[in-house]
Parts: structure tokens; C-alpha cells; sequence
């Protein structure tokens, strides 16, 4: 309370919450970690930043697909699915060499992405539908493929992939941040990151401007369904097995909660890909500080939830008096 | 009841909303057994009026008073429990429930243990539906049946509440001619029963088939009432566009001027443009240097005719050609390709993308065409949005902010440099000019003229009169979405738009001067 009072006399409050709307993300970020510094034991070692780093990777990599997909007002719920899938073929080709394992895998999942943004936007399903049906199917697809169990990866590439430490920067989070550079370049450079939000924003105008809407739904989709296979195959990397039953289970919450805590709102119309980012390592780095201080873990869902509502409330600009 | 105490009685009804004077001191009078047309062009205040008496809006000044008590009703709900139903453009009702639940929606008759009786429900949504003529079978879903019946299905229902009153809004819209008469019947029916309607139709034909007196309202203001049968169609629109019938051509009230040098050879040709039912073997051409006028009342087809040639709605059948080569219609892409650009109606549906920044909403329709390996210079943009804004001055902070902070005049001007800067050979322009300042739509319309003597063909749609006869070069008028007509430059007068617009289809060659005579 006192600490309000005083900030209220040396600035603008209306500059300050209008700043922090556009970064609320980075701001509960920073003020976590000051906490965990202080408060949890060893917190700034290399090795609790990268277990944090490499168990937020596969979030960060479904979400940068999501946020995409939210950005044109749809949605895509069937990341972890998609992974699931992924995992499922994996070892089921790796006997023809590591390439061809990883792009069959990496195949199934553009595969999917391209059934779910044929359905949005040739056939005009609601994307919330369509994905909710590869959610479903998905993983009984990856399960029936699997044969219901779970197979043994030994190749060292594909492991190299989950546990490998090149410069001693673990490999899934080099495959995360890659992705994230891409998906940002195409976000904010190029013509079809411009048509995304232009979408998401008014899809009539957008139509009305020439602009290729089915095209650019569909390339949203297959490419959130590629970056879900390759987190699927990070993931099973990382176990050294394909387990289509538990791989990716819920992720498509995680990153959700990613993508709006991070600043893109769900009606569409922006895409804040380093927000989506910090957005899932904040809801890590949530479960971590309560993991790391043998909290019960009930309570690291409570802040989240509370976190998201705070998070779209302020995006919805009524936080300012 | 007493024949000429009004069912119904609206009393100098002012309502305000923020920057609109919505309805300005309106008195209106719902007699027993009358069909009352109320009619006005788009924002003339019907729909406003509409919502004050049904309980939506609640009067800023005024009184509404029902069966002779004042009434101020909560919602809708409320006034259709008093007995005014209110059937509605677009239908509301459950296409999954059945004709009979659709009837009842909401007071489902119920047996000794409380719970709905679909016999004697059945029976008597059967009942109704066979007093008013209409013909379906009342356990069917109400999606299996056509849209016209559905139409009945709902006018079924409301006219089942014992209503006293009924307003019909754009009743027919979605009819076919059949459907049509069963609705009259239908009508004639309740006007034996003293139940009073209120009819809003764009269609003239109809209003004088079926209506006893009519109100006309203009910019929020009751322009005339009185009995139909003493306005000639003339004089209706007269009234409705706000015209002295004597009076002639103004000059100088808008920012056109300049007659245009137009070429010989058409550069768009469109031909048998047809969308089922909106459009008829619409045909239209355009030279270099000409604004050609698309007139029509509201619901004519001029929107659609325009959307059509850009591609942006599919086609049943129809073509169009740019510059002798044909064009793949229902395809934007295609349209811009040709060098078709198309300035919506909706600004804030179909134009702007209120989140982008200024510089991205004037660079989106040309991103396809300067895009080199799915990338735009950032420079490329720049320069074109720096020499777009000078040249329409538009008013910004700066490139960066986003389009929806800017005010109306501005929002259309970034709307205009978007297809300005694709160097297009033909601009269609709708309602251009529609909601923003005087001064924004000055230079607007000088622009336009500008651009026409640089070359430009214009297709221009505008429901205001003065700015289709100055604007305009010529003049092609619809009508329920067929041309019905056109005026030469030297024909172009108020007097004779209006004339047209009352009388096309008796004018195919052109206009006679000897208006008021009967058609049909």
C-alpha cells in the first residue's frame, strides 16, 4: 500500500499502467524471478535455469503456433495431440535412418495442421471445432499407430535432439529459440505475418484487399501443426521414447495461457510472439518457485488462473481509472 | 373500439445519442385496422423509432402511448406482452424446434402437472396457422421449410400474442412473389380484425398495394404523413430525399466541378451481372475520365452490383471485362490485379483494420503486389505511405498509430490512398462520402474529380442527390436489383433522378418527362 502511495506522487499513474499493459508479462516475470532470487534456495544456478529452459522449450514451441492461430481470431487446440502424433511415428521409421524418422514425424504433423486449416478455411469450420476434433482424434490416431505402447529411441541424433548440451546450452532449448527467431520473422517481417493480423483483425477488409485469407489460414495452421510435431519430437527426445499417451497431454492450456498472458489478445488482430515467450516462461517459472519451495502445487494453478484473468482484464484497457 | 382512437400514438419523441440527434421532436399514429407504411432512407431514424416504441430505447423527451395509456416498456418483452409484436428483417426464431414450438417459443401451453402440451400445442399452432392461410405442416423442424414460410412461421407467431399492434420490418425481403400475396392476405386479415400494422418497405410497388397512410421520415424528422393514395410515387421520394419537386439543380454545394473528357471505348465492361435474387442482368460500362452514377434506393442493388464487379460476392452468372480482356469474377485478387479498386460502404466492416497502424492499412492492398519473396521493403512502404498522406493530408500523429484512434474524414482517406497507391483504372466509390465532416468531404470529392480528369473511370454510389448529379458524368439507375434506366450528362437533374427512381421500369430507353403516370 505505502509503496502505491508513493509512486502515485512522483509519476503519472496513467503512464505507468499504460506501460505495463503493453508489458504486464515482462513486469510479473522480472518480479518473480527478484522473488525466487531472494526467496528460493540456489535459484541462480545454471542448472535450475536450464531445467527451466528446457522444460518450458515444447510449450514455447506449440505456442508459437497457437499464437498465430489466435492472431487470425481462430484457434488451435490440438498441439498436444499433434505431438503425440509425432511421437507415434517417430521410432516407427528411425530404422530407415534419423532423417527419415524425423521427417516423417515432422510430415504428420503438417499433415494434421493441413486437415485442421482445410477445415477453417475451405470448408469453414469454426477453428475451435475443428481442432477440438484433431484433439480427440489425434491422439487416439497416435495411440492406435503406436500399437498402444510406448518404443524405444536409441538413435543419437534424434537423442542428441532432447539431452544433447552443445556450448553447454541445452539442444531443445536451441530448437525453441530457432523457432522462435523464424516464427518472429515471419510475425513481423514478411507479408504473411501482415496478412495474419490483418485477418485476425477484419477479415472482410482483408478479403476486400486481395489478400490470400484462405492460403494464409491454412499456412497457419500446417505451420502449427510442424512446430507441434517438432516439440513432440524434442519431448521424446528428451524421455529417449514415444509415449503417445502422456506426451503433449493438456499443452494446448499451457499455451494458451502463453499466448494471452503474453499480449495477444483472443479476438485476433495481433500476434506478440516474444510475449507468448515470456508468457510461458512465466507460467514455468510459476510451477517451478512452488515445485522449488515444496508448495503445494493446487496453489501454483490458483496463481496462474489468477494471472490469466489478470492478464486479459488489463488487456482489455477497464484497469485504468 | 372506437375506429379512430389510435391503437397506437408516439408523441413528440426527441432521442439523442452521443453526436446523433436520432429522432427530433416525432409524432406518429397507429390507427386500428390501418397498415401504415413508415419509410426513409438509411439513418433517416425508422429503426430508431421502432426501438422507442417496442421498449429498446427509452425517449430522451415524449411519450408513447398504447390503447390510449402511456406506456414506458423495459424491453421488448414487456411490449409484446402488451400486445405489439415486432417481426423482424432477419428471422429470429429456433431453426432446430418444430413449427409449432417455434409458435409458442416461450408460452408453451402446459397440462395439470405442469409440463408442455404438445398435443393441444400442435393443435392449435395448426389452428392459426390455417386461419391465416399459411400452409405447413406444424411438427416439422422450421429449418426444413423455406425461407418464406419460416417468414410466416414468425409473422404466425407474433400475430398468435393477440396483438394489437404489429411492425413488420422489411417484411418481404426474403419472399418470393407467392409468398408475397399469402403475407398481404395475411395482412388483410388482421386489418379486418382492427389490428394496426406498421409497415417498413423499401419497395414502392408494395407499400402502394397494401398501405393506407404512410409517414416519411428524413434525418431523424417526421418529412410528411398523411394518406398514400394523395402522394404520387414522386412526391414519396420527394419526401424521402428531402426535395422541393419545383426545386431545380443547386450549384456550388458540393466539391465537384470539373466535366470530364471521357475516351470512346469503355475500359470496364460488365454484363449480365446476376445473384439470385439480389441482381439481375445488371450491364454497366465505364470509360477512362467518366463517373458513371449508380442510383438507387436503399436495397436497389447498387452495393451488390458494385461488389460484383470487384468479385468480392460470387456471381450465378454475368462478366466482366477490363480493358477487352475478361476478368475472373468472384475474385478481389483477380478485380486489383485488372486494376479494379473497390472503396466499401462499411467503413468500419469492410475497410479499416482498426489495430493496424495507418501505415499498415494504407500499404494492405498493395502488399501482394510489392511483396518479393513474401516480404515488403520496409523503405517501399514508407515512401508510399509518406506520399499518400501528404497528397491527402491526412491528419496522423503518425504513421505508426493505429487507424481506429483517427476520426471518420481521415479513417477514409487512409481507406482511399490504400487503393490510390495501387495506380488503379477504375475506382468504384460506395457511399464515399457517408458520416464524415463537410470539410473532409469536400476534399474528397474534389479528389475524385481530380482523379477523372486524370483518367480515372469512377463508378459512384450516393444516396445523396447532389452528390449523384454533380458527381456524376452519367447515371445508371436500379432498381430491385435491375437497371432501370440512365441519364446522359445533359439529362442529369434532381428532378429527373428522383423521376427515375419512382418510374424506371416504365422508361427503359431513358426518361420521359411526363412523370406521375400509372404503371402496370
Amino acid at each position: 500500500m505505502d509503496r502505491e502511495a508513493t509512486s502515485n506522487k512522483f509519476l503519472d499513474i496513467s503512464t505507468v499502467t499504460s506501460w505495463v499493459r503493453g508489458r504486464g508479462v515482462y513486469v510479473a516475470f522480472v518480479v518473480l524471478a527478484i522473488f525466487n532470487l531472494i526467496v528460493t534456495p540456489n535459484f541462480a544456478s545454471v542448472a535450475t535455469l536450464s531445467t527451466l529452459l528446457i522444460t518450458v522449450s515444447p510449450i514455447v514451441l506449440v505456442s508459437l503456433g497457437v499464437a498465430l492461430a489466435i492472431g487470425t481470431e481462430g484457434i488451435d487446440l490440438s498441439v498436444g495431440s499433434v505431438m503425440a502424433l509425432a511421437s507415434a511415428f517417430l521410432p516407427l521409421y528411425l530404422g530407415y535412418g534419423w532423417l527419415v524418422g524425423l521427417a516423417v514425424a515432422l510430415l504428420v504433423g503438417a499433415l494434421a495442421g493441413l486437415v485442421n486449416g482445410s477445415l477453417v478455411a475451405f470448408v469453414g469450420v469454426q477453428p475451435i471445432i475443428a481442432t477440438l476434433a484433431m484433439l480427440v482424434g489425434g491422439r487416439g490416431l497416435a495411440q492406435i499407430f503406436a500399437g498402444g505402447q510406448s518404443l524405444l529411441v536409441t538413435d543419437p541424433v534424434v537423442l542428441w535432439l532432447g539431452q544433447g548440451r552443445p556450448f553447454g546450452i541445452p539442444a531443445p532449448v536451441i530448437v525453441a529459440g530457432a523457432a522462435v527467431l523464424v516464427v518472429w520473422f515471419l510475425a513481423r517481417r514478411t507479408t504473411f505475418g501482415r496478412y495474419v493480423v490483418a485477418i485476425g483483425g477484419n477479415r472482410s477488409a482483408s478479403y476486400l484487399s486481395g489478400h490470400p485469407v484462405r492460403r494464409t489460414l491454412l499456412a497457419v495452421y500446417v505451420i502449427s501443426g510442424l512446430l507441434a510435431a517438432l516439440a513432440g519430437i524434442v519431448a521424446t527426445a528428451r524421455l529417449g521414447a514415444s509415449d503417445p499417451s502422456n506426451i503433449g497431454l493438456l499443452i494446448e492450456l499451457s499455451a494458451i495461457t502463453a499466448v494471452v498472458v503474453g499480449g495477444t489478445p483472443l479476438s485476433g488482430g495481433k500476434v506478440k510472439i516474444m510475449g507468448t515467450v515470456m508468457g510461458a516462461l512465466l507460467i514455468q517459472l510459476i510451477s517451478n518457485t512452488f515445485i522449488a519451495n515444496n508448495l503445494p502445487f493446487t496453489w501454483a494453478q490458483v496463481l496462474t488462473a489468477a494471472i490469466i484473468l489478470v492478464a486479459v482484464y488489463v488487456q482489455k484497457g477497464r484497469g485504468v481509472a | 373500439m372506437e375506429r379512430h382512437s389510435p391503437t397506437l400514438e408516439v408523441r413528440r419523441v426527441t432521442k439523442r445519442f452521443p453526436g446523433v440527434l436520432a429522432l427530433d421532436d416525432v409524432s406518429f399514429e397507429l390507427r386500428p385496422g390501418e397498415v401504415h407504411a413508415l419509410v426513409g432512407e438509411n439513418g433517416a431514424g425508422k429503426s430508431t423509432l421502432i426501438k422507442v416504441i417496442t421498449g429498446v430505447y427509452r425517449p430522451d423527451k415524449g411519450q408513447v402511448l398504447f390503447n390510449g395509456e402511456e406506456v414506458s416498456f423495459a424491453d421488448p418483452r414487456e411490449s409484446q406482452a402488451a400486445g405489439i409484436s415486432t417481426i423482424y428483417q432477419e428471422i429470429n426464431l429456433i431453426p432446430l424446434l418444430s413449427v409449432a414450438q417455434n409458435v409458442f417459443l416461450g408460452r408453451e401451453p402446459r397440462n395439470s402437472l405442469g409440463l408442455i402440451d404438445k398435443a393441444s400445442m400442435n393443435r392449435e399452432a395448426a389452428e392459426i396457422l390455417e386461419r391465416y392461410g399459411i400452409q405447413a405442416d406444424v411438427t416439422a423442424p422450421l429449418r426444413s421449410l423455406g425461407l418464406g414460410v419460416q417468414q410466416m412461421v414468425a409473422i404466425a407467431r407474433a400475430i398468435s400474442v393477440d396483438a394489437r399492434a404489429v411492425i413488420m420490418d422489411e417484411p418481404t425481403s426474403s419472399l418470393e412473389v407467392r409468398e408475397v400475396e399469402t403475407l398481404f392476405g395475411v395482412i388483410g386479415q388482421l386489418r379486418e380484425e382492427g389490428v394496426g400494422v406498421i409497415y417498413v418497405s423499401h419497395r414502392l410497388e408494395e407499400l402502394y398495394e397494401i398501405c393506407d397512410r404512410v409517414t416519411v421520415l428524413r434525418d431523424g424528422r417526421v418529412a410528411h404523413t398523411g394518406r398514400l393514395s394523395d402522394l404520387s410515387r414522386l412526391q414519396l421520394i420527394a419526401h424521402m430525399l428531402g426535395r422541393e419537386l419545383a426545386e431545380v439543380e443547386k450549384e456550388g454545394a458540393t466539391g465537384f466541378s470539373e466535366e470530364h473528357e471521357t475516351a470512346r471505348e469503355p475500359i470496364l465492361v460488365a454484363q449480365g451481372l446476376t445473384q439470385h435474387p439480389r441482381l439481375r442482368e445488371v450491364s454497366l460500362d465505364v470509360r477512362p475520365g467518366e463517373v458513371v452514377g449508380l442510383a438507387g434506393l436503399l436495397g436497389a442493388g447498387r452495393s451488390e452490383t458494385a461488389k460484383a464487379i470487384f468479385g468480392a460476392e460470387p456471381l450465378d452468372s454475368g462478366s466482366v471485362r477490363m480493358e477487352g480482356k475478361d476478368i475472373k469474377t468472384g475474385s478481389p485478387g483477380a478485380a486489383i490485379k485488372a486494376g479494379i479498386a473497390f472503396l466499401p460502404e462499411d467503413r468500419k466492416l469492410e475497410g479499416i483494420i482498426p489495430d493496424l497502424s495507418v501505415k499498415e492499412n494504407i500499404v494492405a492492398a498493395a502488399m501482394p503486389r510489392l511483396a518479393r519473396a513474401g516480404m515488403v521493403s520496409e523503405k517501399v512502404q514508407a515512401e508510399l505511405v509518406e506520399e499518400f498522406m501528404q497528397s491527402l493530408g491526412i491528419k496522423a500523429s503518425s504513421p505508426d498509430q493505429p487507424v481506429r484512434e483517427l476520426s471518420g474524414g481521415n479513417q477514409q482517406k487512409v481507406l482511399l490512398a490504400r487503393w490510390l497507391c495501387m495506380n488503379p483504372k477504375v475506382l468504384i466509390l460506395d457511399e464515399p462520402t457517408r458520416g464524415i465532416d463537410v470539410g473532409a468531404k469536400a476534399e474528397i470529392q474534389k479528389l475524385v474529380d481530380d482523379l477523372a480528369v486524370k483518367g480515372l473511370g469512377v463508378i459512384l454510389i450516393s444516396s445523396e442527390l447532389e452528390e449523384m448529379t454533380e458527381g456524376s458524368d452519367r447515371v445508371v439507375a436500379l432498381r430491385e436489383g435491375t437497371v432501370v434506366g440512365s441519364l446522359s450528362e445533359e439529362e442529369i437533374t434532381e428532378g429527373n433522378l428522383m423521376e427515375m427512381l419512382a418510374h424506371g421500369d416504365d422508361s427503359v430507353y431513358g426518361i420521359q418527362e411526363n412523370g406521375g403516370g400509372a404503371d402496370g
